[in-house]
Formats: structure tokens, sequence, C-alpha cells
């Protein structure tokens, strides 16, 4: 799908089917609570907001049948500030809760908003584990590459030998890569998007809805107090188009400040940056988020570096299998057609019984 | 030949082998033929947490015990008056408990001169004597089975598994047995498997036989079917029991109910029962750890499903924060901690009753819970109904703590009518959106006068979209606050909602049938059958003394002071060292007495009944 690309008119998003519609139009004031935002000034966090409630009339669901469910961290603050249902939860525990809730509730939109921290050090198992078992829920992970509720502790995207308060001689592990790490542990949709492009986060936010089971956005936010600038190499106009690759679904890969980069295969199966002047026309990929084997977008993944020399964003990964929740629901309706509709009392009296008196 | 039949009221069989000789299988058949022939009875399993612990060493024994009566019986005995041995590992680690002049039935196969050494017998028990005080029964289990069976085409190995069969065959014959539920449960097991289901049959009919025609047994016992309460009775275990009262109040709730669970023993079989139950609506999970199984169940009960937990000690230590979370966000969730010995790892396959005080205040801050505890497995059905019944009226946690003891132990069950049963979905509703006037703000923590419970207001029902979390909530608004007075008003209504649940259970009965004892025997769980059987040998032999027993342990009974303080001495046994009793002299300033012992086994009748007459002799 390219960036810009809106769905058919008419065209329900793929993860909503069974989520009931809104009555009427909506727009992102009714999507506003009536909290104050508490976030620092000049917080990235504030953006990817205003991008989220300006997006969700566009779902055209019945505003009661949104949920936001968060963990603990400065972004897992947001739900406060939509106006739907939501609950701020504890520390990396939001999506096993929101597997919970979706797994049970088909007829609501899940949404779980969380931290690099929350995400991928404390909650990483229920990130790993709701990617593999595709419930229908999205998760959107706000990167910013450091602990900032807690006032300023490396985190685990943080890049080695990070100078932090909780390490003065340098940060010694090295971080992960949350493109990789939703990719090794089988999710479907796997995305990238950065907090001042709205536009962008838009487009992103919108293929996430139109994928049914779980959809992972790592969002690049900036961190004003505590890690400023972390993304000015991919934020920076003028500097930005020389490290971005902007991924299209079915487009020619091209990237540098006019265009005139490619990527191919290397021989050990990685990709390599070439001038696509210099290469074989037939070695330069056109991006592919469908494909079906994720070995090429991990490939993709791994372009990504703690100084930016390649940063992709867009969809990764898009490819449809048959979520938790509705496989769930597909057993107890094969149960019942197959055993009968529970019988409370033939249950209580199953097995070898006797009669006394 | 015709043999001589005694009259007995009530025998103990202890079945002991190795892990991998099928003991609780014979039991459990063993138990099933006894339960459909009528008799009272009770059960306890007792194996290693290895699935295959080396063979034929002590740390490898498996042992079923069943206590069967002519009465209703309480406990599945102190001591056997048979004892199966399949090995000398199963000798050595259960002749202490074996009374002079019971019955031994060994398999002489396995009695070799490695098999004793590994076990430290310098001479082989079987023949030097040391088993005289004993009704020894030397018998070649394994070769005999094996001949049995010479024209089965089925491997020998095949044949000598069967020799739990043989020994099975052998009890029901000893003990006059009905054969056809085994019978059944063979076809069904081995249904596909035609040579292998002819042999174990074969192998069934062979032990009957044997107890027939061999002078090795002269006589035959005889067991008459208790006298219990008209009804259909079942055998059932307590883990069984608690998934089945979890569905049943499931459906007279009308909440479909959510599992989120992680293996672990003794609790695994609540998930696996709970699993089964795809047609009653059932949800389970099986988690990716302990805190995912709690939290998946809380989401659940956010979007108004019935969210079910099941673990032991090990797992509820993970699962603490997330019970605070429900403490805090007030929505209903039930956690059935199956408790084992700990710390830690512990002895996972034994019992213990140690988790009291870690239900109560194993969380951060004033985390206020509800808490009961089922006191025998049968128990477990109705717990688990009750305990759905305080969570979804009060909209708060409710933790059900059996123990290894129940959940694998078993006893007669008469079943209930589903029409008999609470209706729970009378005990409260959603909240709705209609008659809020416009511009009436939602009041998420708005609480009922008389439960102080908050509105349970699910996703999807227009007009009541709120958020809810674990940091403080102003009263009434829900909001964020960090107001000193407000943060002091939540953390008293939360202690006093629980508080409240005290004015709507039971009160705790006395029995006390002379009306005269000054000495009280107070016990909480798994141990009401022991203290039940001690107290009954302390009143046969003239002692007076009451019992009462807890199953509410958050909030007590509103009249346990008063019934604490009406006697001279109150006595509390419990399998952990004085947790209840240290909650007692607390709240009440009763210095009552402790008796504890952390062996991960019941209690004896016989100890307690030794123990109570010590306090009626020092009142």
């Amino acid at each position: 799908m390219s960036e810009l690309e809106f769905p058919e008119p008419g065209h329900r998003l793929a993860s909503l089917t069974l989520v009931p519609k809104a009555d009427e139009k909506q727009s992102a004031k009714d999507f506003k609570s009536d909290q104050e935002v508490r976030w620092c000034p000049g917080c990235g966090d504030y953006a990817i907001l205003a991008a989220f409630q300006s997006f969700l009339p566009e779902l055209e669901i019945a505003r009661e049948n949104l949920v936001i469910v968060s963990g603990i961290g400065c972004s897992s603050r947001l739900p406060y500030y939509v106006n739907s249902y939501g609950m701020h939860s504890i520390h990396g525990r939001a999506p096993a809760i929101a597997t919970g809730l979706a797994a049970s509730r088909p007829d609501l939109s899940v949404w779980v908003i969380t931290g690099d921290g929350d995400a991928l050090s404390i909650g990483g198992n229920h990130l790993i584990h709701a990617l593999r078992r595709n419930v229908n829920i999205k998760i959107l992970l706000f990167n910013n590459r450091i602990y900032g509720l807690t006032k300023g502790q490396y985190s685990p995207t943080s890049e080695l030998g990070k100078v932090t308060k909780s390490t003065p001689f340098g940060s010694l592990d090295t971080p992960f890569n949350p493109v990789s790490l939703a990719l090794g542990a089988e999710a479907g949709f796997v995305a990238r998007t950065i907090d001042s492009d709205r536009k962008h986060l838009t487009s992103v936010l919108r293929a996430a809805a139109d994928h049914k089971g779980t959809a992972f956005i790592e969002i690049y936010q900036n961190c004003p107090i505590f890690n400023d600038d972390a993304f000015l190499p991919v934020t920076e106009p003028g500097a930005r188009d020389q490290h971005l690759i902007r991924l299209e679904d079915g487009e020619p890969i091209r990237f540098g400040s006019d265009g005139s980069m490619g990527l191919r295969f290397s021989k050990y199966g990685s990709l390599e940056a070439v001038p696509v002047a210099e290469s074989d026309p037939d070695s330069l990929l056109s991006h592919d988020a469908k494909a079906a084997d994720p070995s090429y977008a991990f490939a993709l993944s791994r372009l990504d570096s703690s100084d930016f020399a390649h940063a992709p964003i867009g969809v990764f990964r898009n490819v449809e299998r048959p979520s938790y929740d509705e496989l769930m629901s597909a057993q107890i309706e094969g149960a019942r057609q197959k055993q009968g509709d529970g019988d409370l009392a033939e249950l209580l009296a199953g097995g070898d019984t006797w009669q006394v008196g | 030949m015709t043999k001589q039949v005694q009259q007995l009221d009530r025998v103990i069989i202890r079945f002991a082998g190795d892990s991998g000789d099928g003991m609780q299988l014979a039991g459990d058949r063993f138990t099933q033929e006894t339960a459909t022939f009528g008799n009272d009875l009770s059960t306890l399993p007792n194996f290693p947490a290895e699935i295959r612990a080396p063979a034929g060493t002590l740390p490898g024994v498996s042992s079923f015990q069943l206590h069967f009566a002519d009465h209703d019986i309480l406990t599945p005995g102190d001591a056997p008056d048979v004892l199966v041995a399949m090995n000398p590992a199963a000798l050595k680690a259960n002749l202490d408990d074996v009374p002079r002049g019971a019955d031994i039935i060994a398999n002489t196969d396995e009695f070799t001169k490695r098999n004793l050494s590994k076990v430290g017998y310098a001479g082989n028990p079987l023949e030097d004597g040391s088993l005289d005080a004993y009704q020894l029964h030397a018998i070649p289990l394994t070769s005999v089975t094996v001949k049995a069976l010479e024209n089965f085409e089925i491997t020998r190995k095949d044949a000598e598994r069967a020799k739990n069969m043989f020994a099975l065959g052998l009890l029901s014959w000893l003990y006059n047995r009905p054969v056809e539920g085994t019978m059944r449960f063979l076809e069904s097991k081995f249904g596909t498997k035609p040579q292998i289901l002819a042999a174990n049959k074969a192998a069934f009919q062979a032990g009957w036989n044997y107890g027939e025609t061999t002078e090795a047994f002269s006589v035959q016992y005889e067991v008459k079917p208790a006298t219990l309460q008209p009804g259909t009775y079942r055998n059932i275990t307590g883990n069984s029991a608690l998934a089945y009262g979890l569905v049943a109040a499931s459906r007279r709730s009308g909440l479909p109910l959510f599992l989120g669970s992680y293996p672990i023993t003794p609790a695994s079989d609540i998930l696996h029962e709970l699993s089964k139950l795809k047609r009653f609506g059932v949800r389970t999970m099986q988690a990716e750890d302990e805190i995912s199984g709690v939290g998946a169940a809380l989401g659940a009960s956010f979007g108004g499903g019935l969210g079910v937990t099941s673990t032991s000690g090990p797992g509820m230590c993970l699962k603490a924060e997330t019970i605070g979370l429900a403490v805090s966000v007030e929505l209903p969730l039930i956690i059935c901690d199956i408790q084992r010995a700990g710390p830690s790892t512990g002895m996972p396959t034994k019992t213990e009753q140690a988790d009291l005080l870690m239900a109560l205040f194993g969380r951060n801050g004033e985390s206020p819970v509800a808490v009961l505890a089922p006191s025998t497995p049968a128990d477990c059905f109705d717990t688990a109904i009750e305990a759905v019944r305080i969570a979804v009226k009060y909209r708060t946690p409710v933790i059900i703590l059996s123990d290894g003891y129940l959940a694998n132990g078993s006893e007669p069950w008469r079943i209930p009518s589903v029409d008999g049963l609470a209706r729970l979905r009378d005990e409260f509703s959603f909240a709705c959106g209609q008659g809020t006037a416009d511009g009436d703000e939602f009041q998420p923590f708005q609480r009922n006068p008389q439960t102080l419970a908050r509105p349970w207001a699910i996703p999807g029902t227009p007009g009541l979209e709120h958020r809810i979390g674990g940091i403080e909530k102003a009263d009434g608004s829900g909001t964020i606050s960090y107001d000193p007075d407000n943060h002091d008003r939540m953390v008293r209504l939360r202690q006093a909602k629980i508080d409240g649940i005290a004015a709507d259970i039971a009160p705790l009965e006395i029995d006390d049938p002379d009306g005269d004892a000054r000495v009280l025997v107070l016990g909480w769980g798994s141990t009401y059958g022991s203290i039940g059987a001690a107290i009954r040998r302390v009143r046969l032999s003239g002692g007076s003394v009451a019992q009462a027993h807890l199953r509410h342990l958050s909030p007590f009974p509103a009249n346990l002071g008063e019934v604490l303080h009406s006697y001279d001495k109150v006595l509390v046994p419990e399998i952990n060292l004085g947790q209840l009793a240290l909650l007692l002299r607390g709240r009440y300033l009763t210095d009552v007495v402790s008796y504890n012992r952390v062996r991960g086994l019941p209690f004896r009748a016989s100890e307690l009944a030794e123990v109570i007459q010590d306090v009626i002799a020092n009142v």
C-alpha cells in the first residue's frame, strides 16, 4: 500500500468487520477527553496523539467500541486523553490484558499503547507472544530510546555505550531492533513510522487497522528532555532524505536525496544499498510487504542501525493469517455444532453415577 | 472354592509402586468401582513431581490411598489395612505407615538383589522374617501376568505393564467390587488397540481368578454400601469440582467464562477440564506465563466476562501485581490458588496451607481482596460459585485457596440440581448509559451505597466511556488524583467494601452436640476432614469438644469474634506455621493454641485426636 492510499470507499477495514459502526460522522474532537494532557512541552507524544485522534474518525466505529490499553511509562498515559474506553494498566502487561479483552470481545477495536521500556524490557515476553498469537489488537510502540518517566535511564533500544544516569560509563548491552524482534516473533503486520511525519504516521495506522490480527507499529518518538534529537538524522529536513528508505508496497525501492539508490540482495541474503545507475536493473528490488517468507522483511529491518545510515520506514510486512480470537470463536462454534450447546445438568451428572435412596 | 466372607465397616488400601507402574490408574479405577458400589470414600494420591524418577528408587515411589466405608467418612485414613507394594522401594517408603497385622501384597518379581540394594535392603524382607508381624502375600505379580497373557500378540513389555490390572483384579475380588465400570473404562482407553484391550481385560480377570482360586487368600471381605443422603452421586476430585463450579457460575450469571492460565502442578487439571468445555462457551488460553494468564483474565473481566486464572504458589507470586491492579480498578476476578508445599518450588505434588497470608496481604499497598477456602473436594464446587457471587456483586478479586490434597483427592458428591444453584445474575447488573442526563458525566467510581461496589460499565456501552487504571482515582469521578485526603478515603473505601461482605455471608456454624464444650477446634480449608475425624474419636472416648470450620478467610464471618470468646481454649490446627492463628490473635486478641505440621501431607486424625485430648486436659 502506498503511503497516501486510502481504502476503497465503503471498504470496511479488515480488523473492524465485527465492530459496530458509528451512527454519525465523527471528528477528532469526539475523541478528545476532558483530561489535561500532561506530557513535557515538545514531547513527540503530542504529535502522535493528535495524529491518532484525527485518524480515529476514519475507522467509522462506534466510539464506545474503541478500547485503548496501555502499560506504564510516558506513552502509556495516552488512554486518559482519548474519549473512549481505556485502561492504564501495569508495566509491560498491556498486551496480555488486551489479549483477554480482544479474545472475548470481537466487537471491540482494541489498541495497545506502549513504549520501548514497557514493551521490550519488562513486557518483552507478552509482546512476542501477542505477536505470534495474532490476536486482533494493534500495538503502537513509542520508541524514544530512553526511560522518560523514571527520569532518564537507558532503555533496551538505547544505542550501545549510551551514557545515562544509570550508565555513567556507557551502557554495555546491545539494543533490540524492534522491527527485527517483531518479525522474529512471527508478527503478520510490522511497520515503522515517525512522530513528526503525520501523513506517514496516519497511513501506517490505516494499514494497521486494515490488518486482521496483531499489528505492530514502531514509532520513532522524540524525548526532548532525556534524549533530545535522538532521531535527528531521519527527521531533519535535508538530512532525512539521505537516510530514510520509504517502503511502498509494489514500488521499486529508491532512496537517497535524488532517488539514486536502490537495494539488492548480497551473496548471503542480506540487503545492500547500491547506486541504481551502476546496477543490473533486474537485481534491484521492489518492495513486497505481502511476501509470505519473512526473510526479506527481516533483511530490510537489518538495514537500520544506531546511526541511521539507512532507516526503512513504512510497512515491512503485511501478511494475513487467521487471528487467535477468530480461531477461538470457531472452536467454540464447532464444539457447539458437534456436541450441542453445553447442558450443565448433563455435565454435572457425567461419568459413573449411582443412586442412593 | 467357597471362601469365608468377613464383614468390615471400613478399609484403607494403599497402592504403591514405581511412577511407571500405573498405581494412580489402579487406585482411580478401584475408587470408581467403590463409588459405584455405594461406599462412602476419600482418596489421597501421593506422587513424585518427576514424571519418571529413576526406576526402583525411593523418590520414584507413587502411591494412591483409598479409604472406603459403610458409613460416612471424612479422611483418606491414617494407616492402610492393605498395602500393595509393587517393588522394594514401595515397601520401604510405605512400611512405616502400615500397622502390624495389616495385609501386604508384594510383587516378588521385583524383589531382586539389584532392586533390594537400590533402596538399601541387605536381605530380602519378604524372606528374612522381618515382615512376620504382617499378613504377607508374596505374589510374582509380573510373571503371573505375563503368563496369563502369553497367548496374546503383544510385546513382553506391554504384558508386564498390565500387572497393575492384575493387582486391581485381585483387589477387586478381595473386596467384591463391581467390575463393569473398569471394563468400560478399558474399552474407551484401548478401543483402538484391540490386542492391548483384550490383554488388559484378561490381566484383570486373571487377578480376580487368582484371588478366588489360590490359597494365598482365605478370606474375602465385604464392606456394605454407606447410608448417604438420597440422590444421584458421582465421585469427584477437587479440581474437577472447582472447574464445574466455575462453569455453573458462568451459566447462572450469564457471564462467559474466560480462563487465562499457565501450566503448574497441582492446578493444571483446572485448565485441562475447562479446555474441554468449549460447548459451554468457555474460552481458555494457555498463556505465555502466570502474569499473562491473570492479565488476560482481567482483560476479559473488563470486557464483561467472568475472568478466571488458576495457579499454585509460585504463580501467585507472579500474579500479585495484576491482582493489585484488579483491586485498584475494582473489577471481578477469580484467582484459584491450588496451594502446594513451598517456599519457592518446594514440593510441587505435596499439599500445604501456607499461602493464606500471601493471599490476604501479598501485594503492595493496602490491597484487600476476598479469600475463600473449600473444605473438601466436592466443596470446591460450592466454593467456586460463592467466590463468583462475591466477585460479581462487589466487583472485587476473589482468591480461592484450594490445595494439592483437595485438588487430587476425591469423594462421592451428591449431584446438585441446577435449578437449586444460586441465581448469580440477580447479584449484579452492568451499568447502562440510558437515563444519564446530558452533561452529567459518568462517575465510574460512584459506589452502590449498600455494597460499595462501583459500576461495572463495559466497553460497547454508549455514554459510559471512561478510563481506569492503577493510579489512584478520585472518589466518584475516577480521574487521576494525588490528593492526600482522597487517597486516605479511597484506601478506607476499598477496605470497607471487603469488610462489608461479612454481612452477606453465612455466620460461622458451630458443631457442639453436647453444648458444654470448653474447647473449640477451629480450622480452615482442607483440614476439615482430618479435624472432623479427630473430633469423632475424641467424642467417642467421652471428650467434649466443639468444631467450627472457616470457608471465608477474608472477610471473616461477622460472628467469629463472639465464637472465639465463647470458649476457654481455641485450638487451630494448620498445615503451616500458624497463619490463621496470627490473624485471630491480631484481630480478636484471643490467644489461640496452634498445632502445626508441615509435612506435605494432610493431618492424621489420630494425631489430631491426641492434640485435642491434650488441650481438653489442660483447660
